[in-house]
């Protein structure tokens, strides 16, 4: 497989979770204090360094027909899920993510939190809240990272598209300091939900023991059907919603 | 035991999600794509993008229907 659909693919599912991790930095630099922020994010780094360093190269040594089974099934489920939320959002049917009001939440939950020093750090609550953001966002990057890049046989390109992600989101949150909210994010999240459902359904058939016909190129068409079963499941959502809301108006008119 | 519950309850959200039927229906159709090529030495890559679609209908039909 050529290695841009991989790069591409990495960079902006990594995109979207570097947005949500400098989301909550920022809230926790700009409203505490931004040495503990930095220290909270020094310290989330190194632990996921260890993590990557302890779960990497184990992986590579596992077996691939298993190891796609499970990671097959793995971004499937993901993948499912984010194209429910990113359709249900794109319908009206869930709030859209704003990074702009969750940026708030976090800004006033850190407002009224008390301060208070602990092991060496300045401020305890921005130090966690920078560390926790950081780990957990910082997780799903390892885990798409090592997922792709091992069974791609190409880890090199799957940390290229992480690293790019998160560098531009880096530069980006620096340059505007505030959450990015011109940012599409539900319209990326569909196209992440779209590529782990396709690479997933690819990847976990092939562990549970089929030969796709035109085997790496079965991707060239399975990624544009999913896309559009789910946007055809948006069209049928906005008319469903439609139909619902006819009749409503109808009787308020009938009423007045 | 607090904490053991938050640390299942954080894998539980990571992994399964909102809705645990598209999980139980995911693994069902695995189990189903490997009996079927290994036992019955049936090719059949199509089965999980079926089971997959199937999956996303059904969750999004089941928030989004109208109460009776």
């Amino acid at each position: 497989m050529n290695a841009l659909p991989l790069i591409l693919t990495v960079f902006v599912a990594c995109a979207v979770e570097a947005i949500e991790a400098l989301t909550i930095v920022l809230a926790a630099g700009i409203t505490r204090e931004w040495r503990s922020t930095f220290q909270g994010m020094a310290v989330a780094l190194v632990v996921l360094a260890a993590i990557t360093a302890a779960v990497g190269p184990a992986v590579s040594y596992l077996p691939l027909t298993p190891l796609r089974l499970v990671v097959g099934a793995l971004l499937l489920i993901f993948g499912l899920q984010w194209l429910r939320k990113a359709v249900l959002r794109a319908t009206g049917y869930k709030a859209l993510h704003d990074e702009a009001s969750a940026y708030l939440r976090e800004v006033t939950a850190a407002e009224t939190a008390a301060k208070e020093s602990r092991r060496g750090v300045g401020d305890w609550y921005a130090f966690t809240l920078a560390f926790k953001g950081v780990l957990l966002e910082g997780l799903e990057v390892v885990f798409i990272v090592i997922t792709f890049g091992d069974n791609q046989k190409n880890i090199g390109a799957a940390v290229i598209g992480a690293a790019a992600a998160i560098v531009v989101i880096t530069i980006a949150g620096i340059a505007v300091r505030a959450p990015l909210t011109k940012v599409p994010e539900n319209w990326m999240k569909f196209a992440v939900g779209i590529m782990l459902t396709s690479f997933g359904t690819f990847w976990g058939a092939e562990g549970a023991g089929v030969t796709w016909p035109g085997n790496d190129a079965a991707l060239l068409v399975l990624v544009p059907v999913v896309g559009l079963v789910a946007v055809a499941w948006i069209g049928l959502l906005h008319s469903r919603k439609a139909a619902l809301s006819a009749p409503a108006k109808e009787s308020e008119a009938v009423s007045s | 035991m607090n904490r053991i519950k938050a640390f299942g309850a954080f894998w539980y959200d990571f992994v399964i999600g909102d809705d645990w039927h598209v999980a139980a229906l995911v693994a069902a159709g695995l189990a189903l794509t490997a009996i079927l090529a290994h036992l019955a030495g049936v090719n059949a890559w199509w089965l999980l993008p079926l089971v997959a679609f199937a999956a996303l209908g059904w969750s999004l039909h089941r928030v989004t229907a109208p109460r009776k």
